[in-house]
């Protein structure tokens, strides 16, 4: 005879395993519904308890000391110092999103840092993972502080163009203009009015929309900002930070 | 600023690189650190422990002492390093807040000593985090008690000019102040005792001759049970004038409770005295010697556990009004049921619901006196579930109200409740400040360092070299009022100001030029560019108002609409010139004219107007003004909330 199929398998070692324990066959069917109710009720319980798990644990550490200095332009002390002051404030070795706000929001005690720290996080986390390591810091800084022209203009483009798509639009740079402007608060003088960013929006893309077809591209931006000089001097106002 | 992000504003500052293609203006020269050192590691020495730190973790917090140059007088030369004659464990706390930028303090530690420490160091207790801040206040709040309660002790010495009647009335009230305070506190005492007892033997039924009935004592011996009452009502009556002298407040002393025992225990007697010939009220005459009882809470005087059981019950006044309405309810529903299980049996005792009510009490709280018993087997199973639930109703509100007690007795009272909340205020507005006071530096900065920024703000080609000279002096000028942190957060913010164009004021000043600009009914708004001179102006300051929230919507619309004409700006400048400003902003309004010198600003007069914003670019042209009048309208309808 063929070997049994598996329901009639199933059957006999359910029926085996009543007569062993004495379950009438009704408690049995009563504690599989029960079971089944209950995973029905909550599908996720085994999932959830398990990522709340993962995400207490997240640690991250971040590359070597030689791998960062040999990627990025910072020296060893410099990466130390500025490993030192990343964990400080971040013990797990990675920012989200909140932290990031949280912090830039304290150097602007007037205003409100926390929409231009999103996009500031969005151009600092590359990978787009949610969250900053040191690696995405500290290469983030590089460019910043020791690039060259060229890089940090790339990265102030890649800031503006906040869907990554090559092009800054009227929309993205507004969306920026107001971060900013956000940043000052309502205490300036004079006082903030609401097309003030509009303006500046439009003074802007007077200046770098050279074709006039409505959008910035990495090229115009680039061309426009090496004969400004005002941008030019300004770009290399940081180098000394470290 | 808050020091834990301290490490973080080498970051804002290269991030800051995002806002400069943005900006129209130059940006100011960044401090320069004129001894750039390496950080390195400080010893401190505290008592023979050592503790070491970065030199810049220090450095976050210039307010305190080992922050700024004060510790500098704490420098062994021979040793290199700080020396503290202080408590290692307590500098451990201290040295963390540095560390971490929050202070925590240590529950098996000292309050006072804990606050000396605080003190030296420069470090403001408020700033305890609130983990740790709630033991903080509760330990100093009993510590003040302790002190305080010392002090009272010591306070009743008798004060040499005090008047006969505050005498009296302290010897009332502290029967322990003189000899004769004590007596008469004993006496009273005495008396209210007797009193009671009198009472109580009134009512025993005493030997009786023979063939009589048996009679209480009381009537047996009327006179000499009379004697006693009039004697011990008399002492009452006395007392009572006399504490009615000697007190402070006499309305207030009236009104008090004890005050009205002492009445409700003597009034009877007098009412018995007037009333005693007249038979038809001497049935009342009867309920009102009832009251008699009421002398054994004199006593309360006496016992500080009574006056706090009769506090605690105050107090759990709605603890009490709940096992109340829990239990009626209970016992409403069991009689009915009752009742109606009841109603089948003959020569049932449960005769209507009222009735059963005094069943359902004795069954509930489990006295089962028997006087009324079920018959039916329905009614015996519900008499059985209602003792098991009256157990329950009654067994849960009761640990409340003994908790209640224990809690009143150990810890505050109401009144200092409400002192820790004034505390908690004033706490709320001191972190207030230090917050506040970050932005604040930023702006007395501004005002201090004027003339530096003046020198800075001009143009670079033509300062060039003579900046080697004269930044040696800014930075030493700068560097006395800021330390570098400071004045590095501090440029990061101009540099902000430039992007914007705007500049960060106080929020008076805000106020002030808000008022004022909002005092003028000028309609109208023209969009941003003329093709005049490059003048720029915006008249219409009640969208400012958007700022504010609550206006938001109502207001804003109304003034966009009649807006599509535009108003010559000259006029513009001449109705706004008459707002003045304070003097405390001239120096503002001369720093305007100097940042913006390269734009063609129209703002030469110190009595600048409030309203006008300029954007200044080259000339714009006239398409481009053009360009703008059509869009204008369409903008302002959407009225973008900001996120403030």
């Amino acid at each position: 005879m063929a070997a049994p199929s598996k329901r009639s398998q199933w059957r006999e070692e359910l029926q085996h395993f009543r007569k062993d324990h004495g379950f009438s066959k009704k408690v049995l069917l009563n504690c599989c519904l029960v079971r089944r109710i209950v995973t029905w009720a909550s599908p996720n319980l085994k999932d959830s308890v398990e990522d709340e798990l993962e995400l207490s644990a997240v640690r991250h550490r971040p590359e070597g000391l030689e791998q960062l200095e040999s990627q990025t332009r910072f020296s060893r002390k410099e990466l130390q110092i500025l490993y030192r002051g990343f964990k400080n404030e971040c013990p797990s070795g990675i920012v989200n999103e909140d932290t990031f706000k949280d912090i830039y929001s304290q150097f602007f005690p007037q205003g409100d840092a926390s929409t231009y720290a999103h996009f500031l996080f969005n151009a600092f986390d590359t990978d787009h993972n949610g969250s900053v390591s040191f690696e995405d810091f500290v290469m983030g800084l590089s460019i910043l502080l020791r690039g060259t022209v060229q890089e940090k203009l790339n990265w102030a483009f890649n800031l503006y163009d906040i869907n990554k798509d090559g092009y800054i639009t009227k929309e993205e740079m507004l969306d920026i203009m107001k971060a900013i402007y956000d940043m000052m608060g309502k205490c300036t003088y004079p006082v903030l009015k609401e097309e003030t960013p509009r303006q500046h929006v439009e003074v802007f893309f007077q200046k770098m929309d050279k074709n006039r077809d409505g959008v910035v591209t990495i090229d115009e931006f680039i061309d426009c900002c090496q004969n400004d000089e005002n941008i030019m001097r300004s770009m290399h106002l940081f180098e000394n930070v470290l | 600023m808050a020091a834990g992000v301290a490490a973080w504003l080498p970051f804002a500052r290269a991030a800051a690189i995002g806002w400069m293609p943005v900006a129209n203006l130059p940006m100011p020269v960044a401090p320069a650190e004129k001894n750039k050192r390496q950080d390195e590691l400080i010893v401190l020495n505290v008592s023979g422990r050592r503790f070491q730190t970065w030199r810049n973790t220090l450095d976050r917090y210039p307010d305190t002492l080992l922050g700024s140059s004060e510790k500098e007088f704490f420098y062994n030369e021979e040793t290199k390093e700080y020396f503290f004659d202080r408590d290692p464990d307590v500098f451990r706390s201290v040295l963390n807040f540095y560390r971490t930028g929050k202070l925590h303090y240590p529950r098996y530690e000292c309050i006072s000593s804990y606050d000396e420490e605080l003190a030296f160091f420069g470090i403001v207790p408020e700033i305890i985090g609130d983990c740790c801040y709630e033991e903080y206040k509760d330990r100093k709040r009993e510590n003040a008690e302790r002190l305080q309660d010392d002090q009272e002790d010591n306070k009743d010495a008798k004060l040499p000019n005090m008047t006969f009647r505050e005498t009296m009335w302290r010897a009332f009230e502290n029967p322990h102040t003189s000899t004769m305070a004590l007596v008469f506190y004993y006496v009273t005492g005495f008396f209210i005792a007797v009193s009671v007892i009198t009472n109580v033997v009134e009512t025993v039924p005493c030997g009786s001759a023979p063939n009589q009935k048996e009679v209480p004592c009381g009537e047996r011996y009327t006179v000499a049970f009379f004697c006693m009452d009039t004697a011990c009502v008399m002492i009452f009556t006395v007392e009572y004038l006399m504490r009615l002298f000697a007190a402070p407040s006499r309305y207030r002393f009236m009104r008090s409770v004890m005050s009205i025992i002492d009445v409700v225990a003597i009034l009877p007697y007098y009412i018995g005295l007037v009333m005693t010939d007249n038979e038809d009220v001497s049935g009342a005459f009867v309920t009102l010697r009832v009251f008699r009882v009421f002398r054994i809470f004199k006593f309360s005087r006496h016992s500080q556990g009574l006056r706090i059981l009769g506090y605690t019950l105050k107090s759990c006044a709605s603890e009490l009004g709940f096992l109340l309405f829990s239990l009626t309810m209970a016992i409403i529903i069991f009689a009915t049921v009752m009742f109606y299980a009841e109603k089948g049996s003959s020569s049932s005792k449960f005769t209507s619901i009222p009735a059963s009510f005094w069943y359902t009490i004795v069954t509930m709280t489990t006295l089962g006196y028997g006087d009324m018993v079920p018959k039916t087997i329905a009614g015996k199973i519900f008499g059985s579930i209602c003792s098991l639930s009256g157990v329950l109703v009654i067994a849960l509100p009761v640990p409340v109200i003994v908790s209640n007690f224990s809690r009143i007795y150990h810890q505050n009272q109401r009144a200092d409740k409400r002192r820790a909340q004034k505390v908690q205020k004033a706490r709320l507005a001191r972190i207030r400040i230090s917050k506040t006071g970050s932005s604040n530096a930023f702006l007395h900065s501004k005002r201090n360092g004027l003339f530096n920024e003046a020198l800075e703000l001009t143009q670079l080609p033509y300062k060039m070299n003579l900046s080697d000279q004269s930044s040696t002096e800014d930075d030493q000028r700068l560097s006395k009022s800021t330390s570098l942190l400071e004045s590095q957060h501090h440029h990061l913010l101009h540099c902000l100001e430039k992007t914007t164009n705007h500049e960060f004021v106080d929020e008076q000043y805000y106020q002030q030029s808000y008022l004022e600009a909002g005092l003028q009914s000028y309609p109208s708004r023209s969009p941003s560019l003329s093709s005049q001179d490059g003048v720029t102006g915006t008249c219409c300051s009640r969208r400012s108002k958007k700022h504010h929230g609550a206006l938001a919507n109502a207001s804003a619309p109304a003034h966009m609409k009649p807006l599509a004409h535009t108003h010559t700006h000259q006029q513009g400048l001449q109705e706004l010139s008459t707002i003045h400003i304070q003097p405390l902003s001239t120096s503002r309004s001369s720093l305007n004219m100097r940042v913006d010198d390269p734009a063609p600003l129209n703002c030469q007069s110190s009595q600048i107007t409030t309203a006008i914003i300029s954007i200044p670019t080259p000339p714009v042209t006239t398409p481009e003004g053009d360009a703008h009048l059509p869009a204008g309208p369409t903008h302002q309808n959407i009225v973008k909330v900001s996120a403030l």
